[in-house]
């Protein structure tokens, strides 16, 4: 094996240095450049793809990039093929070889060569074996999981060669895996095969899976059974990681079910005011949001990042006046008449999104993400996105807010005061009007900053409310009226309940399903997870 | 409530009035004016997308206006709003074609809705232009579907996969409603004639609205990393879009790995997200704003001009009403009245430009024929088309893939005049309407 593994070893130096960059000369790799004017569709340019590639100089990456990235164009009036970047009205016009740039000119005069999936992706196997000797981890990294993708047999050798280079653990440990994959693809005598069974068992992955998978198929005897335990040991892995993603999955729905009704737990839980409007209140946070992010990318582009930290008060003002204004307008004058509320508050929603409607049209409305809340990392076999992950934390960080000011503020304790028992609260000096309007902008401004976070992952259009308002009411009712507690469990519980369901019973019976579970509960438990108990819930 | 009682009792006199006009006599029709519908939805769910389409129709309008109306008489629109609400859209047709007494309405979106109207069409004898893509299996004689059949976009769009990106296996993705799942099981009759197996193809269903995308998402990279080619094939409908492309992008699903065609997401829908990270991603329409034609560059000139907005794109169910209306127009001129009857005679045969460089004609089922273009996503939100079809495509209203409709056709021409002929028992009736 040792002795294979030096001769192929040998052999990859060998053949580098046959095709080795100083001499792979300029003129013939701007010869074969000079066939992107000529291409006419897409397998024509896959095989000049193919062609720069087997040149094997790294001086191609930079145009084979260009390429995927659909900016490489041919200057119609000479025929001529640069690399290009769109700057407004003009473009910046660079030499597709050597990256230096050439100056700026009409864009007009340029014609881009088309790329599809299927070109990109030959590019990106292309450069995969291009840049497996390249100065950045990151690119090798790339580019050993590129090949683990596309498995090929005679791609061993590079792979040998770049293994027996590889200082970075975690890329060579990548490099081995794309070597086995091609090994098991490959010629090579079963005790290598077996070695490469072994590697690939200690992954846990469901590309590792299926590679190995097909390969029990087709093989015999004990590789068969090498193979066969691998995949049962992975199975059972991914079955690990199966059940924490979907603990992951609700918890993170938990969080988006508690924004939502965070702030209808102390409209209607605390005060009993059926707020049909809510939704409208998460709305209107973020179409703040799209506000700001509008101003900033008018006026001052750098701070995008922080859109949303300047967005949070701003949309807790908006919701909270909103709010405010809906109180001492119509809310104040139907306390106890709760069907009047009900009817009072959907027609407030209903005015609420056709003014938007109005004044922003019909339309979404683009809220950007951060670069902070974009993407994903992998935890284990969980890939765990960065939007998700913040809006969890911003969920609890707003839960453990409203209790600070519930439980530890001469405000909150005059709320509790009032909705206690309004008339002896009334007589210790307490306003209790005003309690009451501050309570309901309280509510209304929490539900301004969930629409903030909600900006992030859902439609910002007029009709943003509707979607939050009746899983909204749904939390507060599981969780016990009047209780904050109650509406956390409540949040956490039903999302946990809702994401175990949908893989088996599908996203519509899930929450179909869900519903039934809900109604039985309240059979049981007609006020809820965490009934509020004493005088309140007499008067 | 007294309110309420008063609207109704205001309801029931003006369609009594309605009635009394209609018995009346034809004087009425002889006005200075041609009366047009407009039904779409300016408020609710479905008013993101069909207040543009009210838009367009009133730019066709005063276009055709200043080039001197039709039959010498000026058009004026009638716009109403059924508030995506289906049963309401059953009214204000009613109320368009007998108190408004239109000559032609534009307008319905969602299946449901067209749907909820045929009867009406069918009991007053008037004329529906429907614009947007469907499912098919209907062929109706009083309406006009100028948006894609199934064999205009979806089949187009998944032979294109099969064929040039060598996908094998299927992810049939849609909205849990009438057009998603009449197209899937198309879909996956097809692809099941095309050899495709049953473990290769997975179908899911999310409802209206759907926002938490997280499960299912991870459920097709799994389902995409078993080794084969995997394209997600999407009907998922208007507002569910936005966060599934942003759950994509988030989990790092790229289009060099796992494709997904749509067939509901244009350049409208695009206008509402980032779209750098779909880039790659497809659809398949038969119009894209990008398409390099003189007619199209005037096209898109004018509704700039009109809707005051430089930002405002165009897209296919436009250009659905665009060949639809002109059809009217010449139909109109052709048979010399706007007469329903005399329009839906003349009608069949008439070659209207359309916005791609072709032409299309109304075929006797009453669907047009057009060219069928695949693009994918640029960073700009518009589409660069990188497949389309080397002729112009018939839409076929019963699905030649389905059992029970593969025997029916539809033409409306004297002497079959049928909208669900079978060709194997050779009399007129069977599936579907009539």
């Amino acid at each position: 094996m040792t002795f294979l593994r030096v001769l192929a070893m040998i052999l990859t130096a060998f053949c580098a240095a046959a095709v080795s960059p100083a001499q792979a000369d300029d003129a013939a790799l701007r010869g074969i450049i000079a066939k992107f004017a000529e291409t006419g569709n897409y397998s024509q340019t896959r095989a000049i793809v193919a062609e720069l590639a087997a040149s094997g100089d790294p001086a191609v990456a930079g145009v084979l990039n260009a390429l995927a990235d659909g900016d490489v164009h041919v200057r119609t009036s000479d025929n001529q093929v640069f690399i290009t970047k769109d700057a407004g009205k003009i473009t910046r016009v660079f030499d597709p070889l050597t990256g230096e740039a050439l100056g700026e000119e009409p864009k007009n005069l340029f014609e881009k060569v088309k790329v599809n999936n299927s070109l990109r992706r030959a590019v990106r196997d292309a450069l995969s074996s291009l840049t497996l000797g390249s100065a950045d981890p990151a690119k090798r990294l790339q580019a050993a999981r590129t090949m683990f993708a596309s498995p090929d047999a005679a791609s061993i050798e590079a792979l040998d060669a770049a293994i027996g280079k590889e200082r970075d653990a975690g890329v060579k440990a990548a490099l081995e895996a794309a070597r086995a994959a091609s090994v098991l693809i490959s010629d090579l005598p079963d005790d290598e095969k077996r070695g490469a069974v072994e590697r690939l068992g200690a992954r846990a992955d469901r590309e590792t899976l299926s590679l190995l998978k097909a390969f029990a198929e087709r093989s015999k005897g004990d590789l068969k059974a090498a193979a066969e335990r691998a995949v049962s040991s992975i199975e059972s892995g991914l079955a690990f990681w199966a059940a924490a993603q979907n603990v992951w999955y609700g918890v993170s729905l938990g969080s988006v079910l508690l924004l939502a009704a965070i702030g209808l737990a102390i409209t209607f839980g605390v005060m009993g005011v059926i707020n049909m409007a809510h939704g409208e209140m998460v709305m209107i946070g973020a179409y703040t949001t799209f506000l700001v992010q509008e101003v900033i990318r008018g006026t001052a582009p750098w701070l995008f990042d922080w859109s949303l930290a300047i967005a949070l008060p701003l949309a807790f003002l908006a919701a909270g006046a909103v709010g405010l204004a809906i109180e001492r307008g119509i809310i104040r004058f139907l306390y106890g008449r709760p069907l009047e509320t009900l009817l009072a508050t959907w027609g407030v929603s209903l005015v609420l999104q056709q003014t938007v409607r109005t004044i922003f049209g019909p339309t979404n409305r683009e809220v950007g993400n951060p670069s902070w809340m974009s993407g994903s990392f992998q935890l284990g076999e969980l890939a765990i996105t960065w939007n998700r992950l913040w809006i969890v934390v911003f969920a609890l960080a707003v839960f453990a807010a409203l209790l600070y000011i519930f439980n530890r503020t001469a405000w909150g304790l005059q709320m509790r005061a009032v909705t206690a028992n309004r008339r002896m609260a009334a007589s210790m000096g307490i306003r209790t009007p005003w309690v009451d309007a501050f309570t309901f902008a309280l509510g209304s401004g929490i539900a301004g900053i969930a629409g903030v976070a909600l900006s992030q992952i859902d439609n910002v259009s007029p009709n943003l409310g509707q979607g939050y308002i009746i899983d909204s009411f749904m939390v507060v009712v599981f969780g016990g009226v009047g209780n904050l507690w109650g509406t956390l469990v409540g949040a956490f519980s039903l999302g946990i309940l809702n994401k175990f369901l949908e893989p088996y019973a599908g996203a519509v019976l899930g929450k179909i399903l869900v519903l039934v579970v809900i109604i039985l509960f309240i059979q049981k438990r007609p006020r809820g997870l965490f009934a509020l108990k004493g005088r309140a819930v007499e008067a | 409530m007294r309110g309420m009682l008063g609207s109704i009792s205001r309801r029931i006199s003006a369609g009594l009035l309605a009635v009394g006009l209609v018995a009346g006599g034809p004087a009425l029709a002889q006005e200075d004016t041609i009366k047009v519908g407009i039904l779409h939805s300016l408020s609710g769910t479905m008013a993101i997308s069909e207040t543009t389409l009210k838009d367009v129709m009133l730019m066709l309008i005063e276009e055709q206006n200043k080039k001197g109306g039709v039959l010498g008489k000026k058009l004026e629109p009638v716009v109403v709003d059924p508030a995506s609400d289906w049963p309401l859209f059953a009214e204000k047709a009613r109320e368009l074609i007998s108190v408004d007494d239109v000559a032609a309405v534009f307008g319905c979106w969602t299946s449901v809705s067209r749907k909820s109207v045929l009867p009406v069409f069918e009991e007053l004898n008037s004329l529906l232009f429907y614009p947007v893509q469907y499912e098919g299996e209907e062929s109706q004689r009083n309406v006009f579907y100028t948006g894609a059949a199934p064999n205009q976009q979806a089949i187009p769009a998944v032979d294109y996969l099969m064929n040039e990106d060598g996908v094998e296996r299927w992810v049939l993705a849609g909205t849990d409603y009438v057009y998603p799942r009449t197209t899937n099981k198309i879909l996956e009759a097809y692809l099941k004639s095309k050899g495709v197996a049953d473990e290769d193809i997975m179908i899911n269903y999310t409802p209206f609205g759907h926002s938490d995308w997280q499960t299912i998402v991870s459920d097709i990279k799994a389902f995409g990393a078993a080794g084969k080619r995997t394209a997600v094939v999407s009907t998922i409908n208007g507002d569910a879009n936005v966060p599934f492309y942003k759950e994509l992008a988030n989990q790092g699903v790229k289009a060099e790995d796992i494709p997904v065609v749509a067939f509901s997401v244009g350049e409208e829908e695009l206008a509402g997200l980032d779209a750098a990270p779909l880039v790659g991603h497809l659809a398949a329409w038969n119009y894209f704003q990008s398409v390099e034609t003189p007619e199209n560059a005037e096209f898109i000139e004018a509704w700039k001009t009109f809707i005051e907005d430089d930002n405002r794109v165009t897209n296919d169910p436009m250009e659905a009403h665009y060949i639809g209306f002109n059809m009217w127009v010449e139909a109109v001129e052709k048979a010399g009245t706007t007469d329903p009857d005399a329009v839906i005679d003349a009608i069949v045969g008439v070659s209207v430009p359309n916005l791609t460089g072709g032409t299309s004609t109304m075929m006797p089922n009453h669907h047009i024929t057009k060219p069928v273009l695949i693009g994918e996503i640029q960073e700009d939100g518009q589409f660069e088309t990188v497949w389309e079809t080397s002729g112009l495509v018939v839409g076929d209203e019963w699905s030649d893939y389905l059992p029970d409709s593969k025997d029916l056709i539809a033409d409306w021409r004297a002497p079959m005049s049928c909208g669900n002929f079978n060709v194997a028992t050779g009399k007129c009736g069977g599936k579907g309407v009539n």
